[in-house]
């Protein structure tokens, strides 16, 4: 039983960490109506300017600052250059220039500064607590419970803005109907440049945290691969729900990555284990039959 | 005077034109499926920098291999088969008159070009990866797993291990932590033959890819309280597993990786989770090694260096690529004591010196390689040459070498090439070579 809440436990916080990925699709989703393909190359930019700029002499809090302020041009940028040129155009052709984007980020970033992997120390040690080792034998790290807690405020202050503030509400009409919008006079581009550079935020917050626990290098691009499960199950315009994906995901992919190879291997023989990169796949294609808008998504209803 | 005049000048163009064309196809050139870019693009970076480092090398001080000099193309594969294989069939046009060893440093696009590179008579090398039972070259003319093998490379790990125990492994409990991949699992049928010999218990924990989230993993292998953890990771996986094992309190020097898993780059991103940590390698980092020190002065000195970050020589990857240019020029040698000294050598005859390759101590030292790679000996029978690899250990700051060169139990894992290679001739319509009757 002990293990079996150690495990569970251990899902929950790595389910935090999938989800401070997912928040960044859920923003631009929310905002355009488009998958953006291009949120784990911007966790890996993010990340590579934060470790980028320190190398080049500055201090963590500065590199931070500046790593925003890169991720805002960004942003901003990216709305001048491509989604402008795109307004009212089908969502696929927005899709595909994100997929461009992609590749243009992931080209550019080593090229300014550098592709080797590199460590980022953000100060907090990625070893169990004694306290709890010793008194409950289980492995809980002050780095999980520390991206734990950065999950929940990042969650908590982005559902505030989106609920309570003008730009907020001006961003859910935007995702509604990009033309209904600017009728009534909301400035789509001034929403999507904002947009931009508070995914841009989003993806720094994640690329610390994945890199400062696994090194900052172009695998952070592959986060957005644990991401997708956790949207579909949340849901992809629910900031909460990211939150709740993720934590389903994180908990059943452990649980199933430690409880199912066993039986399998029992029933059929030979090694069944490794199954935790298609396992969140499956569960969400499962639940996408019964819920297709997720489990906080909004329901699409069409006149006819 | 002017009738005589005309003849002369004419011998003289001809002349000029012969000793020009000479010029131009006195040159070897090495087609390099290389990757700079793209996931593992750091790896590339060092690994083909100290490879070209030394072609560069070998024509500026030595002028060439008997005046031949040391030509090569890159292709950018980004690790990635498809984009390999398509390099491969870019760049073998050019190979056809000369063709210096091809290192894809990529299982996945080795496997694919095994079967062309034979058919194309260019030799295809795969320095401690690629297909292993291509040892047995009576199977595989042109495919060369030089140095060492997975499965050799695997066996002497546990050869490390078991006189770290006194000689016994008896009861020990060691758990392999793989890539569940080709790659991971190739070392598995080794692994389990030493367990039934050594009398140790083998747990498999294998990692999805890419590897960036091993949670459950190091649970189970907490739960495990395994003796040792032998490591076969790629990538984000190496830090990842550092940094887990640092959560669950596992100590890392109980922990032995591959060498895909032991240079620079695998350690220095998990930062202090990775002191202590050990793994096996086939040559050994820094700049002590004197023919590293010579690209240094001599390549760098005169700006033509291939790294755009020079800090990284005599990095364990970059030494490898040094290594692996050391090999392939040396094979080059020896083909042209064979088949004339001073000539362009072609695929056929280049795998002819791959497998006549015989470095010894002395000439490994000649060569001002002293201690950077083993001993090596190939013949048709033996595609490998070696089998043997150094344990290493990151001190924080480097790799420190902490044992001699240990050789794997070659009497139990050759028989596991050949029994595989049987079986791919078999498949594959094979009428083996006769090694016997090779020379």
């Amino acid at each position: 039983m002990n293990f079996f809440l150690e495990v569970l436990v251990g899902g929950l916080l790595s389910g935090i960490m999938y989800a401070l990925v997912a928040l960044g699709f859920v923003l631009i989703y929310k905002a355009s109506g488009v998958f953006n393909f291009a949120q784990g190359a911007m966790v890996y930019l993010a990340a590579l300017s934060v470790v980028g700029v320190m190398e080049w002499g500055a201090p963590l809090w500065l590199a931070v600052i500046l790593a925003f302020a890169i991720m805002t041009l960004f942003g901003i940028a990216t709305e001048k250059l491509v989604l402008r040129k795109l307004v009212n155009q089908p969502p696929i052709a927005l899709f595909m220039a994100t997929i461009g984007l992609a590749f243009f980020i992931e080209g550019l970033a080593p090229m300014i500064f550098g592709s080797e992997p590199r460590a980022l120390d953000l100060g907090i040690v990625d070893e169990p607590i004694p306290w709890i080792l010793d008194n409950w034998n289980m492995v809980i790290s002050k780095f999980d419970l520390v991206a734990a807690g950065v999950g929940a405020l990042l969650v908590g202050t982005l559902a505030l803005f989106f609920q309570y503030t003008r730009i907020g509400r001006a961003l859910r009409a935007v995702a509604d109907d990009h033309q209904a919008a600017l009728s009534i006079g909301i400035p789509l581009q001034h929403i999507w440049a904002i947009v931009w550079g508070v995914a841009g935020f989003v993806a720094l917050v994640a690329g610390m945290m994945w890199g400062a626990r696994n090194g900052v290098q172009f695998a952070l691009t592959f986060t957005a691969l644990k991401a997708l499960p956790v949207l579909i199950l949340g849901g992809f315009t629910s900031v909460p729900g990211a939150i709740v994906g993720g934590l389903i995901i994180g908990a059943s992919e452990k649980l199933a990555e430690i409880y199912i190879p066993p039986v399998m291997q029992d029933l059929f023989g030979g090694n069944f284990g490794g199954i935790e990169g298609w396992f969140p796949y499956v569960l969400a294609l499962l639940f996408l039959l019964v819920r297709p808008e997720g489990l906080f998504g909004e329901k699409h209803i069409d006149r006819v | 005077m002017i009738k005589n005049f005309k003849p002369a000048v004419t011998a003289v163009a001809v002349s000029l034109a012969m000793l020009s064309q000479s010029a131009i196809s006195a040159e070897q050139f090495f087609p390099i499926p290389s990757f700079r870019v793209g996931p593992y693009g750091a790896n590339g970076q060092s690994f083909y920098g100290g490879f070209i480092d030394y072609l560069n090398y070998v024509n500026m001080k030595e002028k060439g291999v008997n005046g031949v000099q040391m030509t090569y193309e890159e292709c950018e594969t980004e690790y990635n088969t498809a984009k390999g294989i398509e390099c491969y069939e870019r760049l073998k046009s050019k190979a056809a008159q000369s063709a210096g060893p091809i290192h894809p440093m990529s299982t996945g696009i080795s496997y694919a070009l095994v079967d062309k590179s034979a058919q194309d008579k260019l030799p295809l090398t795969m320095m401690g990866y690629g297909r292993t039972d291509a040892v047995d070259g009576s199977v595989f003319p042109y495919a060369f797993p030089l140095v060492t093998t997975y499965q050799m490379q695997a066996s002497a790990i546990i050869k490390f291990l078991k006189e770290k125990n006194g000689g016994s492994l008896a009861g020990k409990k060691i758990v392999y932590l793989y890539h569940d991949s080709a790659y991971g699992k190739e070392a598995i049928i080794a692994l389990e033959a030493e367990a039934s010999l050594n009398k140790f218990n083998l747990v498999q924990v294998p990692v999805a890819h890419p590897g960036n989230e091993q949670g459950a993993q190091w649970l189970k292998i907490r739960q495990e309280r395994p003796d040792y953890v032998v490591f076969w990771g790629w990538g984000v996986m190496n830090q990842t597993a550092l940094k887990a094992a640092q959560k669950v309190g596992f100590p890392r020097d109980k922990m032995i990786g591959s060498w895909w898993t032991g240079s620079e780059e695998d350690v220095v991103p998990a930062g202090e989770a990775a002191k202590g940590y050990m793994a096996a390698t086939w040559n050994v980092s820094g700049k002590q090694v004197p023919v590293i020190a010579d690209i240094e002065k001599v390549v760098y000195g005169a700006g033509k260096g291939n790294l755009q970050d020079a800090s990284k020589i005599g990095t364990i990857l970059y030494n490898r690529g040094v290594s692996a240019a050391v090999v392939s020029v040396e094979a080059i040698r020896k083909a042209q004591e064979k088949f004339g000294k001073g000539k362009p050598m072609n695929g056929t005859q280049v795998a002819w010196g791959l497998e006549h390759l015989d470095m010894t101590e002395a000439r490994i030292k000649a060569l001002g390689a002293a201690n950077l790679l083993p001993e090596i000996k190939t013949s048709c029978s033996n595609h490998e040459g070696s089998g043997k690899v150094k344990i290493q250990q990151w001190d924080g700051n480097k790799w420190v070498p902490v044992t001699d060169w240990i050789e794997g139990n070659k009497a139990l894992i050759h028989p596991l090439f050949q029994a595989s290679a049987k079986q791919y001739a078999k498949e594959k319509g094979i009428t083996p070579r006769d090694c016997s009757k090779e020379k």
